[in-house]
Formats: structure tokens, sequence, C-alpha cells
């Protein structure tokens, strides 16, 4: 097994988007077993340090592919479709426009203490984001149209942010 | 319990021979040690048949200790020598050390961590702990007959960097080799989920004596994965003491108070919390050395009043972890008590509430974190077959980070990823021709430096001389299986690469701990030279048994040449191990280590491709709607 192979590759997972989560969990334990630093704590030096690289290896194989953000992105930059937000901050101003408005939202519920204001936000996201998602699989495993994808990827980090601050004021109006 | 359908043919044949391994935990109020008996995992008690060992030591002007009940009963009367709670000041600082006004102890404010002025003298936590680490080894040694393979440490899961560095060097002190350091509530879900064949998303409320945690676990046949955990690492039943100590004042109108009257007041608080257990009422009396009289009663309901934000503030943590987990409520199977403070009947009712269910209580919650912990040690040591086995997924508590600009802290690793983790991110210089860069490590969930736990400062030199911007740093962060992070930085441009490594000491250099180990020889009966040559010896054991049932298994994987070369080395290692030259005996290691430096990478690959050798079997087997998805590459 080559230790530089891609994720899928390395967790005999077909190269694709739609990910059958269930297999990716099996697969993952059943090489996290093989690899995990438990079995070699008995073993000398060499084979202990092996066993942690390669156990770190396996661990970002799995984190990667199991969320749809990351694992859509990596298959953007398997494709030679790099998402680099830093450098493409240009957005349609209907969609930042759009983004302003939510963040708004989210600071008066937080502001006004307002719990379940903050749970129907963190539901409209969610809802949101599972259409981006699925707009997301099409371009990538049946049109294999990577820039647009990345163009759809790049908004759903926007969403991502936002539903972890909801996430935050819904943590902080709790304390 | 079967993990993989594929049993490893040379490792399940070979009869074992049964090592002898522990778990310790070493708990704030009380500590134990437990082993693995004929299948059954037992805490080991002390002669007079006590399973508890205070974690309390008192030390005595001529240089000897004493921990446990002999020193517990001198506490009140010699306080700032008789040590007790030390676990709240490992890896701290006094700044750090929360209520550290009310001890009564003679604090010596050193960078990284604090001293205690002792009559026995200056004292680190380490130290401390290390005296009552050794008083389990030894406790463990005569009753199982024979030097120890090594122990499993538990540690809070939400411990810090810091903290489980101080603890895994107090075991080192104590003349420990640490298998692994576990994290407490994983500890006690290993046992619960062991003894009772649990599945599904468990919760463990692990509320010891000074430390709180809260771990969200996924248990699945062979598999205790953590998904998220949290805590507050100065919260525990010495809280609720202190509290019940402050309305003890309030109530009895007392003057300030000499530290053996206050000693003895915070020791009947502690006493009327354990009766209240059991009972709507506890009298608290005391006579004071200043002559004034304590007669009082306090009630379930005062106290549950006046403890009520403790119980609050464990909430807390709960819910960020059931958010972390992404989890409701309502998922959450079974929720499993641990720590002896997790018997106060207000704890139990606001848990229930919160989980709306009942919380399991059938293991023994001072009892259970040992017991886990032995058999994670006995699964370490080897001594159970490739088919009786599981895999521990845990992960690291707290976000690690390093200082930016403008005090800024830029996040490497993220909370709750699942260990061994490692991330690399790269920097730029921000002067021309800069040929240093300073590397600040953090730990917490701050925004800020100066809010987050300051882990280690290092710096990279030899950088070659640049344009601003144009160097390339790339800083590595690797968190091993124990959760202790090691940091390395490389200058990646033109060819130069400048590279250091560092492993963050938290106060404590490896200078100050050989010199601490070499006083702490002098103490006991250990001869330092000879327990080194021991050591030795059962490191040259260890890897000759491993390189042999390395052989067994695999030894296809090398030429006639090669496995010559490999028996020989084996051979030199066995000769040198029966004489006393502990400097032959490494050199034979290191020789024999570096002869299957290769095979040990050959045999890595032949177990990730039986891996996947496995699922085919499966596959074939009839798992044919997931398994038809993989064919295709």
């Amino acid at each position: 097994m080559d230790f530089n192979a891609d994720h899928f590759t390395l967790l005999e997972m077909p190269r694709s988007f739609r990910i059958d989560s269930a297999l990716l969990d099996k697969r993952y334990r059943e090489l996290a077993a093989q690899v995990h630093p438990d079995k070699f704590a008995q073993a000398g030096d060499a084979e202990r340090r092996l066993s942690l690289q390669w156990a770190t290896r396996v661990n970002e194989a799995y984190q990667t592919l199991k969320k749809p953000l990351s694992r859509a992105q990596y298959l953007l930059s398997l494709a030679g479709h790099e998402v680099d937000a830093n450098n493409n901050t240009a957005m349609p101003s209907e969609f930042l426009m759009e983004q302003m408005e939510w963040r708004e939202a989210v600071a008066e519920a937080r502001l006004a203490r307002e719990q379940s204001e903050l749970e129907q936000l963190h539901h409209r996201v969610k809802q949101r984001m599972k259409r981006r998602y699925e707009q997301v699989a099409g371009l990538l495993d049946d049109q294999q149209d990577y820039p647009t994808a990345a163009d759809r990827v790049r908004r759903l980090m926007f969403l991502e942010k936002l539903l972890f601050e909801i996430d935050d004021a819904m943590a902080a109006l709790d304390a | 319990m079967a993990l993989l359908q594929i049993v490893e043919p040379g490792e399940s044949a070979a009869p074992h021979q049964h090592k002898l391994a522990v778990g310790i935990d070493l708990g704030t109020t009380n500590s134990l040690v437990a082993t693995v008996r004929s299948g059954l995992a037992v805490v080991i008690s002390d002669e007079l048949g006590r399973p508890l060992l205070p974690s309390v030591v008192a030390y005595h002007a001529d240089g000897s200790y004493e921990v446990g009940y002999e020193a517990q009963v001198r506490q009140t009367l010699d306080p700032r020598n008789v040590i007790a709670s030390v676990k709240r000041l490992m890896g701290r600082g006094l700044k750090d050390i929360v209520n550290h006004e009310a001890m009564p102890y003679d604090f010596d404010d050193v960078p990284g961590m604090v001293r205690l002025h002792t009559t026995g003298g200056v004292k680190s936590p380490v130290a401390v702990s290390a005296d009552i680490l050794r008083t389990l080894r030894e406790r463990a040694e005569a009753s199982l007959g024979g030097a120890l393979v090594g122990a499993v440490i538990t540690v809070p899961a939400y411990f810090d960097d810091s903290q489980r560095q101080a603890t895994k060097d107090a075991a080192r002190l104590a003349g420990l080799t640490v298998l692994r350091l576990l994290n407490e509530p994983t500890a006690a879900a290993i046992a619960y989920g062991l003894d009772n064949g649990a599945e599904g998303i468990y919760a463990v409320y692990d509320l010891g004596g000074g430390t709180f945690d809260i771990s969200i676990l996924k248990l699945s046949k062979g598999v205790f994965e953590v998904l998220a955990t949290g805590g507050d690492s100065s919260l525990g039943g010495d809280d609720f003491d202190q509290r019940i100590f402050c309305w003890i004042l309030e109530a009895a109108k007392l003057k300030p108070l000499s530290i053996e009257d206050a000693s003895l007041l915070l020791t009947r608080a502690r006493e009327a919390k354990e009766y209240l257990t059991l009972h709507g009422v506890a009298p608290i009396s005391a006579r004071l050395n200043s002559g004034e009289v304590v007669d009082l009663k306090l009630t379930t309901e005062i106290f549950t009043e006046i403890s009520q934000t403790l119980v609050a503030k464990t909430i807390q943590p709960v819910k960020k972890a059931l958010r972390d987990a992404g989890l409701s409520v309502s998922e959450v199977k079974g929720v499993v008590m641990v720590g002896g403070a997790t018997r106060m009947p207000q704890v139990q009712h606001a848990v229930g509430e919160f989980f709306r269910q009942e919380p399991l209580n059938n293991l023994d919650p001072d009892k259970v974190v040992a017991l886990g912990a032995a058999k994670q040690a006995n699964l370490l040591a080897g001594n159970r077959a490739a088919d009786d086995d599981w895999l521990l997924l845990d992960v690291i508590p707290l976000t690690l980070g390093l200082e930016t600009m403008g005090g800024l802290v830029e996040k490497i690793i993220p909370r709750n990823s699942t260990i061994p983790v490692a991330r690399a991110q790269e920097f730029t210089t921000f002067r021309d021709g800069q040929t240093a860069l300073a590397v600040h490590i953090v730990q917490g969930e701050r925004e800020l430096v100066s809010d987050c736990r300051s882990l280690a400062r290092f710096e990279l030199r030899g950088i070659p001389p640049m344009v601003a911007g144009s160097a390339r740093i790339r800083v590595t962060f690797q968190v091993d299986a124990d959760g202790l992070l090691a940091v390395s930085a490389r200058e990646l441009t033109s060819g130069v690469e400048a590279k250091i490594s560092v492993k963050p000491s938290y106060g404590l250099t490896d200078g100050e701990i050989a010199s601490m180990l070499k006083d702490s020889m002098a103490h006991t009966k250990d001869d330092a030279q000879r327990r080194a040559l021991k050591e030795a010896q059962v490191d040259a054991q260890r890897l000759i048994e491993a390189v042999q049932s390395a052989l067994k298994s695999d030894s296809d994987l090398l030429s006639a040449e090669q496995l010559a070369r490999v028996e020989a080395a084996i051979a030199a290692l066995q000769a040198s191990a029966l004489g006393d030259s502990r400097r032959q005996i490494t050199q034979a290691i290191d020789d024999l280590e570096a002869k299957t430096r290769d095979f040990a990478a050959q045999r890595m690959d032949k177990s990730i491709r039986r891996a996947f050798a496995g699922k085919r079997i499966d596959a074939l087997e009839g798992a044919a709607s997931a398994a038809g998805v993989g064919e295709h590459r």
C-alpha cells in the first residue's frame, strides 16, 4: 500500500461525492484496527513510529471523506480545481447580500435571547445546505462540471460558517 | 468480542505468557490500582484489604514520607506538610490554580508549574504524584509477584497537554512504563461496555474529587469511539466540601480561622457531604483550637441550595459535548455515572432530569475507571487473543493552535479530533532578511492568545535571508495516542531546510526529571543502577518477543540472508541481556531495531492489505448491497 495514495484509494472507496457512509465507517474501522498504536504497544520503536504515521494517515483520510464539505473540496483538488477561498472572494452581490441578512438575523436573535428563533434559523440553513449539497453531487458525479462545483462549494463554505455562528449563539444563550 | 473476520495466524496459535500489567486511576481524592486476573478485572487492595489509597502524601523532616490513610490521619495536625488533592496542581502555574489562597501549602510560584515547600524539601506536584504512583506500583508488584511490564494511567479527558505530560513524567519518576495515558470516561466506558455488551450512544458523566468530564461515545461491536468530550479540569467533589465549609463559617458566625481549625472544619464538611448521601440531615460538630464550638445541622435541602451553581456548571459542558457530537438528548441510550461525587443525590437528580432517564449506577463509581484501565493494560500488554480484541478511538479535548500577528490564535487541530492526528500549516516571514521565527503553541477555544493556555515556545533559526513573504515555513503538529503533542517546524524554500523538534516539557526539564529520579532512588530501597539495568533487560526482552512473534507470522517477507542477519542480532541481544552492562544491552537493542526497520515497514504494509482482504471475504459472504459500490475504483 502506498502511503501517499489518495484518501479514496486508501479506504478503497469509489472516487465520488455520493458516498455509502456505512461502508466508509466500516472500511475505516477495519483499517484503523490494523494500524492503531494500541496494536503496537509492545513492538519495537520502528514499528511504533510506523503505526503512529499510518494511524494518523488513516484518520486524516476518514475525516476528510466523512464530512461533505471537505469531501467536495478534496474531490475538486484531485480534479485540479483547488477551492482557494482567499483568492476567490468575488461572489455575486445578491449572494453576499443574502449572507448579510442571515447574519443580521442571527445577531438580532442572539441579542434578544431568542433561542427558538435561532433554532429556526439553524433549521432553515440546514435545509438550504442539503439542497446545495445535492446540487454539488450532480455537478461532481454526473456532469463533472468542476468550475461550477467549485463555485457552489465556496457558497457552502459561507453556509457552514453561518451554521457554526448560529450554534455558537445558541451555546452562548445556554450559558 | 470479534472485531475482524480474519484471524492472524501467528498470534492466536501461540500460547502467550501472561504479562503483568496494571491500570492505575490516579485520582484527586483516592487512587487505585487494578489488574486482570484469570480473565477478570480486579482492584488490588493493600495488606489490610483496603482497595482505595487516599491521594495524600505526608512529608517528614528526615526525608521519609507516608502515602494514603497514614498520611490522611496527619492532615489536620500538619496541613502544611501533608499534601492532598495534588492532582489540581499538576502542570499548573500558581495563577492557574483555582482557590489556591484557601490551600494551606507554602507555594513557590515557579514558571510553568508550582512547587511546594515542605519540611522534607521542595516538591513539585509531579514528585508528589510519583510518590502515590510508586506506592501503587509496589502494592501491585507485591501482590502479583513480579515486575510490571507497564501500566495504563488514567487522566481526566479534559486534561490539557501540560497536565498529561506532567502525569506521564510522574509515572516515569515512579519507575512505571506507561503503556498508554487513557481518558477516565473512556476507561469507564470500556469497563461498562464490555461487561454489559452495550451498543449505541452512551454518555459518561464523570465527577471526581477535583475534575469533571463528560464524554459522548458510540459503542459498537468491538469499537469504542469517542464522539466528543468536554468538562472542567478544576471542578469536583472538593468544591462541594468548600461550599459546606463556607456555610459552616457563616452559620456558626466564626472568626478568621487558624490553618489547623480550617483543616478540621473542611474534614467535617466532607464527612457531612458523605453522610447526606444516605440521610436527610447531617450533624456537624467540632471543638476548635480557638475555643469556639460548632454545633450545626445540615439538611439535604440546604446542601442542594448552596451547591446549585456547581451542579449547573456541569450541565454546560454536557450540552456543549452533545452539540459537538451533533446529537440530541433523545439519542443517548444510557448515562454512565463515574466518580465518588456522583453519589450526591442532587447530582443524580440533575443528570437524570437533563437526559430524561435514570442514570446507570450499576458499577462502583469509585472503581470503574481503574477496572477499565486494567482491561486496556491487559490488551496493550498482548495478553488477549487476536479475536478477543477491541479498538479504541479517542479524541483531543481542546483546540491546539499557534500565535499569529496581533496576539491572535490560528487554530491548527480542532477539539474532538480523533487521535492520532497531525496537521501542518505554512507560515511566512514578515520582514526582509528575517532569519528566525518565534513559534508559540497554545491550547484552548478562545480567539486571543492571552485567553488560551501557553504550552511551549521555540525559535526556528537559520532561515536564509529573503524578501518578506517569500520564506515558506511549515509547522507540523502531531498528537499521539496518549493525546500528547509534538511540534516541528521546517523552512522549505531554496533547498535549505532547518528543522527543530520540540516536545514541550511544561516547567520540568529532562535534566530536572533525571535529578529527581536520582533523588527519589536515594530515599527508597531501589538501587538506581540496578533499576536501570533491569529496565534495559525488560526492554530487551520486550523487543526480542516482538521480533520473534513478527518472524513467526511474517518471516516469508525476508530473504534467507536478511533472516539470518535478524536472527544473529536477536542472539546477540539475548547474550548481552544476560550480562550486567546496560550500555551493551542498549547497543544491542539499537542494532536489532536497525536491522528490523525495513521488515517493520513490510509488515505494516501486509497488515493494511489484510484489512482489505477481510472486506472482500465479507463481500463474498453476502453484504452485497454495500460491497458492490466498493468494487469499481
